[in-house]
């Protein structure tokens, strides 16, 4: 199901260029916007679609296996950290689907790295990341080892 | 050409490709490196790229230690019985102990995660998965990656490993072209984090002409990760188990929350189970141990996920097909038939297109079934990739050469995808994967390891000639014809791809050949493989677009003939359901309980192969 641009509502801003991750969303340089150049390297990821400011793009099933009369919509806000899905059959049936995408203000909760205070040696030289062992069980209890586990690696067969 | 040379100088760490794997090794590495300098180069933009652009709706791998629900040598046996005992135990160890903690970060950082109402728990979709709204996955990594890296350069097709000219075998960065302007980048760096993904497309696909790109995995999962670490003389591992995978037919929708939460199951055509009746056969092929139905009723021991394709294949083969997933009982339950459609919304749009476009309501029907063309990677049910050093308290000598998560080629290290041996590691081992690579890659900078290295310019300008040549020749051969694609002395890379397809597909395995293969076949398509390089030197590149298609073709060769060579080496069938070598049907453990293990000679481009052993976790107590 590959992507197309409708004529009236794409204005070449080119955002959907910028995130297409098959480097197929191009802008045609008479047309001055954007088109799908290779649609059998489009994986219907929607990423263009979500990004399109003017609702441009649309899908159309794959015309291998896909009859033509359906649609499947989508509107992302971020804002509002959500994602609505419309689903229209072939036969006019529609289905209706509303997602979070995120539980936080976009990027304030991750942490930047460079600011908190850096690992001591022991940590170093040990098997610890950043924020374990509490990040583990968020405990106090420490990391697995062998040791702890009881185990030991063995070589032969086992089942 | 009139394209520049752009060169990044003293980079500390080098992340090559930022999908889950590099985005946590980018984060991670500024913990371990405050000082240091870290640097992305990607080939799409880290917001949408990788295996998750789209999303996901689960978190495939997340022990819960926190609920005590399992310990991490649970996953390790788990992940061992599903791939018939062959995988890295020690690098399985040290992924599951630390994963918990990556997935805790994500909901801090505002990932969606749902909650069992009862128990307040992460909602479990199965012993292993945890269900999420997953849409922003991506993104929301790509901003972690983003608050720790110095500089991300998006759109950089790496193609190359660079290589240190005053010390035999240790990385030295990258060199790659930008997909944009065609400029030459060159990355010096002391040390590289190799995180490009696995290879779709490698296979004939069953999707035809404009569906070509509907692929389980990403059309963009180039190989990349195998085709720069097998350049630069990297062993790699487990190269033959390449994954077949049951599937939604056609649109190849997820079926992990189908049979885990929604509780659906298969049918044959005659609406019957048939799974069952193909185990007794299957038994004789692979032995109890690896098969016992009746021990697996009893201790809920998982049915591994290729014999349950083997059954699958069979039962359409021997006329009783389609298969279906019988659905119309659980999406009665309408929060059950939402998830069932969220699933697809929320990471393979394209199965909800195609029910939509086929008036398919799974409600009413039961919907088709099918298996894919197999995939060559290393995060999924599957332990393709590098053979890397394990962690020191954990890993026995042969598995064990410094720094965790290292190749055998000093310096550089992988993540994801491009680590063999560590399968069912998935999105969050991944990125747990990139954290500990990164971590050791700081710690290998700190102890002095990358003193000295030097980059001569002869090879930064041989890398240069070598990147740009099938612009060149299409510069040179294209007027030989008057116009159109068909010409004497070039091919363009759509029509390489389908000849490494087709002869993928045919002599090692494929969906037309119900993955059979054998000596003689892999014989003839390795030849077919040697003259398919000689004509990927006549290669030609319209534009730079095309030149980025002709580099996917080049790691996907590269990947391929690693591929052949790993199949033609074990001399058994391992994993009936994923391959059939028909010239030794069964499973072989008195030869063949061993990891196999190869090396391509930079130089000469020869292989050789050997076993490693398999080390299992067994009670001290023992
Ligand atoms: C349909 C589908 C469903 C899945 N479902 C789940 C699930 O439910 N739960 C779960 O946990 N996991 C799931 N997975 C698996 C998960 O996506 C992977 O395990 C994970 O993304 C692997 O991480 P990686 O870093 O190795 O590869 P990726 O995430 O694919 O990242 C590779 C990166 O390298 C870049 N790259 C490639 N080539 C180059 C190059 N030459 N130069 C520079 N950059 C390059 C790519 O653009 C990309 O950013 C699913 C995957 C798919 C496809
Ligand atoms: S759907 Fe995805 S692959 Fe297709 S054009 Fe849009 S961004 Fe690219
Ligand atoms: S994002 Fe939308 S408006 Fe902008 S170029 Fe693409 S299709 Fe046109």
């Amino acid at each position: 199901m590959p992507t197309f641009v409708y004529m009236t509502r794409c204005d070449g801003c080119g955002y959907c260029v910028d995130i297409c991750p098959s480097d197929i969303m191009h802008i045609d340089p008479t047309m001055r916007r954007a088109y799908n150049i290779e649609p059998n390297m489009c994986w219907e990821c929607y990423s263009c679609v979500k990004a399109c400011p003017h609702d441009a793009i649309d899908v159309r099933g794959y015309a291998d296996f896909a009859p033509l009369g359906h649609s499947v919509r989508v509107k992302r806000d971020e804002e509002r950290g959500t994602i609505a899905w419309k689903v229209k059959f072939r036969d006019g049936r529609e289905k209706d689907f509303l997602s979070p995408i995120t539980t936080k203000p976009w990027g304030k909760h991750i942490p930047k790295l460079s600011d908190v205070s850096g690992p001591d040696k022991d940590m170093r030289d040990g098997q610890l990341l950043f924020n374990e062992p509490k990040y583990i069980r968020m405990d106090e209890g420490g990391l697995h080892t062998l040791e702890s586990a009881g185990l030991k690696l063995e070589e032969g067969v086992y089942y | 050409m009139g394209y520049q040379t752009v060169v990044e100088d003293n980079i500390d760490i080098l992340v090559v490709g930022a999908g889950l794997g590099g985005t946590g090794a980018a984060f991670e590495a500024r913990y371990w490196g405050q000082d240091k300098n870290i640097v992305i180069a990607e080939k799409a933009n880290i917001d949408r790229s990788g295996a998750v652009a789209q999303g996901l709706y689960a978190i495939n791998c997340y022990m819960g230690t926190r609920w005590g629900e399992n310990n991490p040598e649970d996953h390790v046996r788990y992940a061992r019985i599903d791939l018939m005992g062959m995988v890295r135990e020690d690098l399985l160890f040290d992924m599951a102990r630390h994963v918990d903690s990556a997935v805790h970060q994500f909901e801090e950082w505002g990932l969606p995660l749902m909650r069992d109402p009862k128990t307040g728990a992460y909602q479990r979709e199965g012993r292993w998965q945890i269900m999420i709204h997953g849409e922003s996955y991506k993104p929301i990594v790509a901003e972690a990656a983003k608050k720790s890296a110095d500089k991300i350069f998006n759109r950089i097709c790496v193609t190359h490993l660079l290589m240190d000219d005053s010390k035999e075998n240790r990385v030295a960065g990258a060199v790659g072209f930008n997909v944009r302007t065609g400029n030459y980048h060159v990355f010096k760096s002391k040390a590289v984090v190799v995180a490009a993904g696995g290879a779709s497309m490698i296979f004939k696909p069953r999707s035809v002409g404009e569906g070509a790109g509907r692929v389980w995995y990403a059309p963009w999962s180039s190989g990349s990760a195998y085709g720069l670490l097998i350049q630069a003389g990297a062993k790699m591992t487990q190269m033959e188990n390449r994954i077949v995978l049951a599937r939604f037919k056609d649109g190849y929708g997820p079926v992990g929350a189908y049979f885990l939460h929604l509780k659906t199951y298969t049918q044959n055509g005659l609406g019957e189970e048939y799974e069952s009746k193909w185990f007794p056969e299957l038994q004789k092929m692979v032995g109890k141990e690896y098969l016992d139905v009746e021990a697996s009723h009893r201790t809920h021991r998982p049915i591994p996920t290729c014999l349950r394709n083997h059954a699958f294949i069979n039962e359409v083969n021997a006329g009783r097909g389609p298969i279906h997933m019988v659905t119309m009982e659980a999406f009665q339950d309408p929060h059950l038939e939402e998830v069932g459609w969220e699933n697809f919304l929320g990471m393979t749009v394209g199965q909800a297109v195609l029910w939509a476009a086929t008036d398919v309501d799974p409600k009413n029907e039961n919907p088709e079934l099918t298996t894919s063309e197999p995939y060559v990677m290393g995060s999924h049910a599957t332990g393709c990739g590098a053979w890397c050093s394990g962690p020191e308290d954990v890993s026995p000598d042969e598995y064990f050469w410094g720094y965790n998560r290292m190749t055998t080629v000093e310096g550089l290290f992988g993540a994801g995808d491009a680590v063999g041996g560590t399968p069912h590691a998935f999105s969050s081992g991944s990125f747990t994967e990139g954290r500990l690579a990164a971590k050791a890659a700081c710690k290998y900078i700190d102890d002095g390891k990358a003193q000295g290295i030097r980059v001569s310019d002869e090879q930064i300008e041989r890398r240069k000639a070598e990147i740009y040549k099938p612009m060149e020749h299409y510069k040179i051969y294209r007027n030989e014809v008057v116009a159109g694609t068909v010409n004497p002395s070039m091919i363009n890379p759509r029509q390489g791809l389908d000849r490494l397809q087709k002869l993928m597909d045919e002599y090692c395995g494929g969906v037309t050949v119900s993955y059979m293969t054998n000596e003689k076949l892999l014989n003839i398509g390795m030849k077919k493989m040697r003259i398919l390089f000689e004509d990927l030197e006549k290669l030609g590149a319209g534009d730079i677009h095309e030149l980025l298609r002709a580099w996917e073709l080049k790691h996907r060769t590269l990947t391929s003939e690693s591929v052949f060579h790993h199949t033609l080496f074990r001399k058994e069938t391992r994993w009936p359901g994923y391959y059939y070598r028909g010239d030794a049907m069964k499973l072989d453990d008195e030869n063949w309980h061993v990891l196999t293990v190869s090396r391509r000679d930079p130089d000469t481009g020869e292989y050789t192969m050997e076993k490693a052993p398999c080390y299992h976790l067994v009670d001290a107590a023992e």
